[in-house]
Order: C-alpha cells, then structure tokens, then sequence
C-alpha cells in the first residue's frame, strides 16, 4: 500500500514529463529487453513441455548449466575479495604508477572477449608461460572447469573495483577514527563500521560480474576445450544446437538459464534492499 | 585527569601547524582552544587524542608521558564537527558500540550495556530515540548522541572538535549552555575547539588562544577579555574601542512608515 503511494506521489514531482518520460522508457525497455526475451518464450512453447522436459534434463544439458552456474558464482565470489582488495588499495593508499593501474582495471571491459581467450590459453597450456609452470604440480588449468573460471573472473574484475570504489572513496576517515577512539581494533572496524557501509555497493559488484560471467562466451571458448560434460558451457551448448537447427532446443536451455539467472538476480536485489533499508531514513 | 603537552611540534609538508606549543590542562577544567582557522587548534586536539603523532615533543597524562600510546589505549572520548555516526545501527547500537568492541573479559553483559545506554540516553536527554537511526535526527540530536557515545566508554577526557560548528545559530547557543551544565554535573577534563570567540568565551572556564601554530594567551575569559595579551588577542576578540558608530543617511521602512536617520550617533549598549 505504502509502496503504491509512494509511486503515486511521484506524479506530483516539480519536474514536468513524468508521463511521457516513464512512456519512453517502458517503451524502450520493451524494445530492446522484454520483446526478445519474450521471443526467446514463445520460440520454445513451440516445442510442447514434454519435448522441452526433455531437452533440459537431458544429462549433457545439466552437465553444461551446473559448471555455467558454478563456475561463474565462484569466479564472482572471487572478483568479490579480490576486486574489494583492489579497490582498497587504489583508494587508500598514495604510490607510485597507481594511475596506470586504475586504468589498467578497465581492460577486461575494453579487450574483445576473444582476444582475451586467446591470451589465456595461450598462458594457461601445458606449453604456456604459466601452464609450463603448473602442469609439474598436477593442475591442469587449461581445457578444464579451472580454466573456465579463470577466464570468468578476468572478465568480472571491473565490476566489483568500480562499483566499490566511489563508495569507500566517500566513507569518511573520521568514522574509523571515531571506531578507534572507542576502542575497537582494525579488525573490528573494518567489521563493523567500514564493510557494513560498503556491503550493498559490493553486492551490486558480485550480482554484475555474476551476471556477466553466466552470460560470457567468447572468452570461454578458447579456454574451456568444449569437452560435453566436462567443459561445456551452457551458451556454448546453444551455438552447437542452433548450428544444428535445432532452434527450439537451444531456446529451451536459454530460457531455463533467463529464469535461472532472474531468481539469482531478484535475490541479490532483495538481500540489497535489506541492507540498504536500514540505513535510509524514508522507509 | 590532567593532560600537559610539553614542546610539541607538528607539520604538514611545509606548513607548519603547530611551533613549540607548551600547555597544560588542569584536572576538571572545560577548556576552549580558540582561534582563526589554520591556527593549529585542531591539530593540537588530535594529537592528545592519538589521531596524529607529534614530530616533536611529548603528550603526558597524569604525568605519565603517553606519545607512544596509540588511541585505542588513550581512553579518550572524541566528539567530531561531523558526528561521525555510524549510520548503518540504531542510536542504541552506535552508543553501545565502545562497550561491544571490547575484548570478552571486561566486556559487559547484554542487560548491564542496554541499562548503560539508557542512562547516557536520559543524560543527553534523547531518551525515546534509541530506536531510530542517525538519518532520521536533526543535527543538534546527532552531536548529542555522538557525546553519548564517547561518554559510553567512561573516557578520562572528553575531546570535541568544533561540536557545534555544523549547527545552526539558534540550535548552537542551546547546545553550547547544555554542554556547560552538563559538564558542571560530570567534571570531566574536557578540551573543545572553536573558532568562535562567543563560544569559548561564554562555555569555557580557560581559553587558550592559538596563533599560527602558537599560544598567544592562556587564562579565564575574564582575562583574556580584560587584559589582552597580544595585539593578536586583541584583534580576535574585537577589543577595541571603534568610537561611536553612525548612520549617515539611514532609511528604515516598516508598514509604510519610513524612519528617515541624517547622521544619527548611536550609542552602545
């Protein structure tokens, strides 16, 4: 009820377009998110439930979504420390260079996804620079789940550090020193007074590079060897059954992957607003 | 507690914030350090609070030297212009906060913080807001709850750093009494920052006034007032005798009657 108020209200702004402005974009969204997506829908209710039953249950299916799923919620845990790590680093401390690896963060968003592929195969191999290094330990990187992920979390980097960053940069140094001056230690303020404040902003960070990671292809390919059950992504498995015209087959394991990835997503976006909540004076 | 620094230096690359500063502060005593801003009052109050280390000299309480103590282990409470609540807990979770973060042993039980918190709550008069969050209070609820909380840890000097500098006039000179009588009950060494010579002169027992890194004057504001040290002192504090003021060609409307003024004296109050 209150909710429906609040939107209600909103008519009532003092800048004038409400009407025309949440027309355009429904209409936008329409066009570029819901039509397609909802193509995606109708293209598989072509197939009838058993078939579709059928086709994303069947073992080489499952194989591929679980490691999609997996791999990108492990890479994303990973961005997660590390880009938090990151972002720490290029906030808090002054050195040497440390313009260069701010824009170095960005990469992964700039560098077509193939290109990168290829690099790290090219590293990760049993003759690679890295892979050379650790084949003799027995870790195989390349052409393994490993290896999927290591190209999942290249490409998820950038959003943990960007969405973290101008938050801690905003956080005042005084609430740390206040933290101090009562007596907690490092540790419990960092618990306690920094992560709560950035948490929401890292949440954002994890959901988009998950996101992404589930989504990602072409860096993938390269790196993963495409074994059926072993490494074989799901969008891969979508190609390999269009290119045999099997439209409604791949359309089916996309839509499983939509509504996985929507109740993931809706999640994340309702532990957020949880932990937004309580520190927003209107609701 | 009596606090006395002794020789202390402190710069920032080549500003030089504080120049051989010698001071002592009697036990009980509400002191205001006071002067225009870049004087190095508030580096001087951050040094004895362990914020920042001195380049030079040494900060000892009770006689004993405490340079080398970090803050947590100078059980001072700090209040800062800003507040610096933690805006993600509830006013009973920001005041509880020194109380939780203290090591099992001497921590106290659940029943013994709540009962705590509630009596520093009655004290700053915000008994009903323990619920709420910093969001939703005014300025003048938020320094209170701030002094709350560095209260909280029963702290052997109170520290504040222009508390009242992000208020507004009316909400400042409430809280600037409140604080005075509120002192007059506890008796805690306490030390504030002001650039406001009204402030300090009105709340504080002693003013020590601050030049570029210097002391200018110590003494009570009766002192201070009376007999300038300085020409600096002086100054700041508008001592001097302007002459009669005048209004030359003055016009004052009010509901359509017009005051015409042709180089009236006025008189001071």
């Amino acid at each position: 009820m209150s909710i429906l108020r609040r939107h209600l209200l909103t008519r009532h702004s003092v800048l004038p377009g409400f009407g025309l402005a949440l027309g355009y974009t429904l209409l936008y969204l329409s066009l570029i998110v819901l039509i397609p997506l909802s193509a995606t829908f109708f293209k598989t209710a072509t197939m009838g439930w058993p078939a579709f039953w059928h086709a994303v249950t069947a073992p080489r299916v499952l194989a591929s979504l679980r490691l999609t799923f997996g791999a990108s919620l492990i890479a994303a845990t990973i961005n997660g420390i590390f880009g938090l790590l990151v972002a720490w680093v290029l906030v808090r401390y002054q050195f040497f260079g440390k313009k260069l690896i701010d824009a170095l963060v960005d990469l992964p968003f700039a560098l077509p996804t193939a290109v990168a592929g290829i690099a790290l195969t090219a590293l990760y191999a049993s003759n690679g620079l890295i892979g050379s290094q650790l084949e003799p330990l027995g870790l195989k990187v390349a052409f393994t789940p490993i290896g999927i992920t290591v190209a999942l979390t290249f490409i998820g980097l950038p959003f943990v550090v960007r969405t973290v960053q101008p938050v801690l940069e905003e956080l005042e140094a005084e609430l740390e020193e206040a933290a101090a001056s009562l007596g907690a230690s490092r540790l419990q303020t960092f618990r306690r007074v920094v992560f709560p404040a950035i948490a929401p902003a890292l949440l954002t960070g994890f959901a988009l590079a998950f996101a992404r990671a589930i989504g990602e292809y072409g860096s993938v390919v390269f790196i993963a060897g495409n074994m059926p059950m072993v490494s074989e992504i799901a969008p891969l498995l979508i190609i390999t059954k269009l290119e045999q015209y099997d439209e409604a087959g791949a359309t089916a394991i996309a839509v499983v992957m939509l509504v996985i990835s929507f109740a993931l997503l809706f999640a994340i976006n309702a532990l957020q607003w949880w932990s937004a909540r309580r520190t927003r004076e209107d609701l | 507690m009596s606090i006395s620094v002794h020789h202390i230096a402190k710069r920032f690359g080549s500003f030089v914030a504080l120049d051989d500063v010698s001071l002592t502060f009697p036990s009980g005593e509400l002191v205001a350090l006071l002067g225009p801003s870049g004087c190095g009052k508030t580096t001087l109050l951050r040094l004895i609070a362990g914020l920042e280390s001195p380049d030079g000299g040494s900060v000892s309480f009770d006689g004993d030297d405490a340079t080398r103590r970090g803050v947590r282990e100078r059980q001072v409470g700090f209040v800062f212009q800003h507040y610096a609540l933690f805006k993600h807990m509830t006013v009973l979770e920001n005041i509880a906060f020194g109380l939780r973060v203290r090591p099992r042993a001497s921590r106290p039980a659940e029943a013994e913080i709540r009962r705590k918190v509630h009596e520093l709550l009655q004290l700053v008069q915000l008994d009903w807001l323990a619920e709420r969050y910093p969001a939703q209070l005014s300025g003048g609820q938020r320094q209170r709850i701030a002094l709350a909380r560095a209260l909280a840890v029963e702290p052997k000097v109170l520290l504040l750093d222009e508390p009242f500098g992000a208020l507004d006039a009316k909400v400042r000179k409430e809280l600037r009494r409140w604080l005075r009588r509120l002192h007059d009950e506890l008796h805690i060494t306490s030390i504030f920052v002001t650039h406001d010579q009204e402030e300090a002169l009105e709340v504080a027992d002693r003013v020590v006034l601050m030049n570029r890194g210097r002391v200018e004057q110590v003494g009570t504001p009766q002192e201070v007032v009376e007999e300038p040290a300085t020409p600096f002192v002086a100054d700041f504090l508008d001592l001097h005798d302007h002459g009669p003021a005048w209004l030359i060609q003055a016009k004052i409307r009010h509901r359509g009657f017009e005051l015409r003024a042709i180089d009236q004296e006025l008189q001071t109050a």
